[in-house]
């Protein structure tokens, strides 16, 4: 296991992806418990502009914009995280499961897999979003996930079929272990590389999901996420009154975070799939 | 041919099955509402207004379009015959336009803007990708980090950086609109150029966002390529550089083609947002605005028809790699 760990730190690609990921994730966690202040208070004016008080000025209501930006990127990694999680197993186990048993289940699975791949998932967000009148951060991050499996799915289960026919999954069927059982020791462990960086692009979707459906007017309530900040600034036309302290911070930590998740992303596959090293 | 017909004939199957799914998703999820949807919709639009008569006429409009009280497939019945006789139902926010007429006035501006956006960038991005993955040495290392940061920004928040940079702050790109406000769209010189002039900054928001992502992928199909030993052969003939680097673009732009496929629907749900930020009269801010006013039948009737047009993409997209990649016309006839 630590063999592994210093292999993945010699991409130096990785290594920085890592590194900037690293620092958002502390400061999300660090700058809440040193500075106190209520991310949804409106202590300020409205475009307030920034000051030694106030690094980044205040947004349309007057809140704390580096507080805002704080809680928000919190949140928006949270609902990635989560929605990348979802995504992640769900097609973990429809792939897997599809490409291994084959046959009947199989065709049904990929099927179903085909159909969601191209209708575009943003759509069925938007149709399921406007279906549910209150929204928490969770629920949002509930219906990212769940409509954004199929990539995975379709991926696995290409995987799965390729090891199927192995002599060790062979020699695990003859010795009489249930399916599940040869899944979880034959099959998962060769392709769990490749699942950790679909759970990496996935993360990176999810957060830009948000980000979209937010900026739809249906993003989640009572809560701070990036894509929130943005849908404000627009609506409050802050691009045009110059405030850019109101949507430059969000547009680049969003572009940031998934920047170090989609560096890491590269940095992996150059370690895993030889071919393509430059 | 005829392999070629079978894998032509197996796309429509799936495609018209793809097709039925989405109907039927877009039917029933805005059902799924709790309690009776007609009423919660119309308490909805109706909250504002005090006469009695008028609720009543809204309400009977979309009992009869919903067909209420009916089973839930024969509803399902109802709503496609509708469908198929071109009726989407009546708006709640514009009453008492019809759905389809809102739609067809900005159809027009979305697919004006994005499919040349869309093409522009996939073709400047595979060809910035095969030039990152040729020279490799400096151009990559600089180029790579750049495009990849580039395609993590989101397409509608790099818009309302240009906005700001080129619109509020240098004042040589007008903000919002399709056209200057004070215009009302004939066929004259002066309309097209005030067009051209509110196109620029939407769509190079929408190209560079695109190009970075699609070079990213083309980079590494031509790494891949490369690599080959084909590559090498050509070199031990003494074959030129150019002429080389032709052959991986061909071999490396047919997967490109599927990518382009996968990821439309995510590069056309960007790019609807995008004309939001500019107030675009597109199909983008046809559906906020329909949200913001919670107007259902406006609602479903942009989703249907930007699915369908995705779906409509996709479909061609498939047809034409059918038709240039030899593969596809191998693998059928085995």
């Amino acid at each position: 296991m630590k063999n592994n760990f210093s292999i993945i730190f010699k991409s130096s690609k990785f290594r920085l992806g890592f590194i900037i990921f690293a620092l958002l994730l502390l400061s999300v966690i660090i700058f809440p418990i040193v500075n106190k202040e209520d991310p949804l208070k409106m202590n300020y004016t409205m475009f307030q502009n920034p000051g030694p008080n106030l690094p980044l000025g205040a947004d349309n209501f007057g809140r704390n914009e580096l507080v805002e930006l704080i809680a928000g990127g919190k949140t928006s990694l949270i609902i990635g995280i989560l929605a990348g999680g979802i995504a992640t197993g769900v097609g973990l186990i429809l792939g897997l499961f599809g490409g291994y048993i084959g046959g009947l289940v199989d065709d049904v699975l990929s099927s179903i897999t085909n159909i969601f791949l191209v209708i575009p998932s943003f759509i069925i967000l938007v149709l399921i979003s406007v279906s549910i009148s209150s929204r928490s951060y969770l629920t949002t991050a509930l219906v990212i996930g769940f409509t954004s499996w199929p990539w995975t799915a379709r991926a696995v289960r290409a995987q799965t079929i390729s090891l199927r026919n192995r002599d060790h999954v062979n020699l695990a069927k003859v010795s009489g272990y249930s399916i599940p059982k040869i899944i979880a020791t034959e099959i998962l462990p060769y392709i769990a590389s490749y699942v950790g960086m679909a759970f990496i692009l996935q993360v990176a979707s999810g957060i830009l999901s948000e980000a979209t459906i937010s900026m739809l007017g249906l993003g989640p309530q009572n809560t701070v996420t990036l894509g929130l900040m943005l849908n404000w600034a627009t609506m409050y036309e802050a691009h045009m009154s110059g405030a850019w302290w109101a949507f430059v911070p969000p547009v680049l930590m969003i572009a940031l975070i998934t920047f170090s998740l989609n560096l890491m992303n590269t940095g992996l596959d150059q370690i895993f799939n030889p071919q393509i090293r430059s | 041919m005829k392999s070629y017909r079978k894998y032509m004939t197996s796309k429509i199957v799936w495609y018209v099955l793809t097709f039925v799914v989405a109907l039927f998703l877009n039917f029933l999820l805005p059902r799924l509402i709790p309690g009776n949807p007609v009423s919660t919709i119309v308490s909805k639009i109706t909250s504002g207004m005090a006469d009695t008569n008028s609720i009543k006429r809204v309400y009977e409009t979309f009992e009869k379009e919903f067909g209420l009280n009916k089973p839930i497939w024969e509803q399902f019945l109802i709503y496609v015959s509708n469908l198929l006789h071109g009726n989407m139902g009546t708006s709640f926010g514009q009453y008492p336009r019809k759905v389809t007429d809102i739609l067809a006035s900005s159809i027009v501006w979305t697919i004006g803007l994005q499919l040349p956006a869309i093409i522009v960038s996939w073709i400047l991005g595979n060809v910035l990708g095969v030039l990152a993955a040729y020279i490799k040495k400096g151009f990559d290392k600089v180029l790579f980090p750049v495009f990849l940061f580039i395609s993590c920004i989101p397409s509608f928040g790099f818009a309302i950086v240009l906005v700001w940079l080129f619109a509020v702050a240098l004042k040589i790109a007008p903000a919002s609109g399709g056209y200057a406000f004070d215009m009302i769209p004939s066929p004259t010189l002066s309309f097209f150029l005030s067009v051209l002039q509110h196109y620029q900054l939407p769509f190079w928001s929408i190209v560079l966002v695109g190009i970075g992502g699609q070079s990213l992928g083309m980079r590494e199909m031509s790494i891949y390529e490369l690599n080959a030993d084909y590559v090498k052969y050509c070199r031990l003939l003494g074959l030129k550089d150019s002429k080389i680097v032709r052959y991986v673009f061909k071999n490396a732009v047919l997967p490109q083609i599927t990518g382009l496929a996968l990821s439309l629907g995510t590069m056309v749900g960007g790019a609807l947002i995008t004309e939001i930020v500019f107030s675009y009269p597109g199909l983008g801010s046809v559906l906020f605005n329909a949200i913001a006013a919670q107007d259902f039948p406006l609602i479903s009737g942009c989703t249907l028809l930007i699915t369908t047009g995705v779906l409509i993409a996709n479909f061609v997209i498939d047809i034409v790699y059918g038709l240039i990649d030899p593969r596809i016309k191998v693998a059928q006839q085995e």
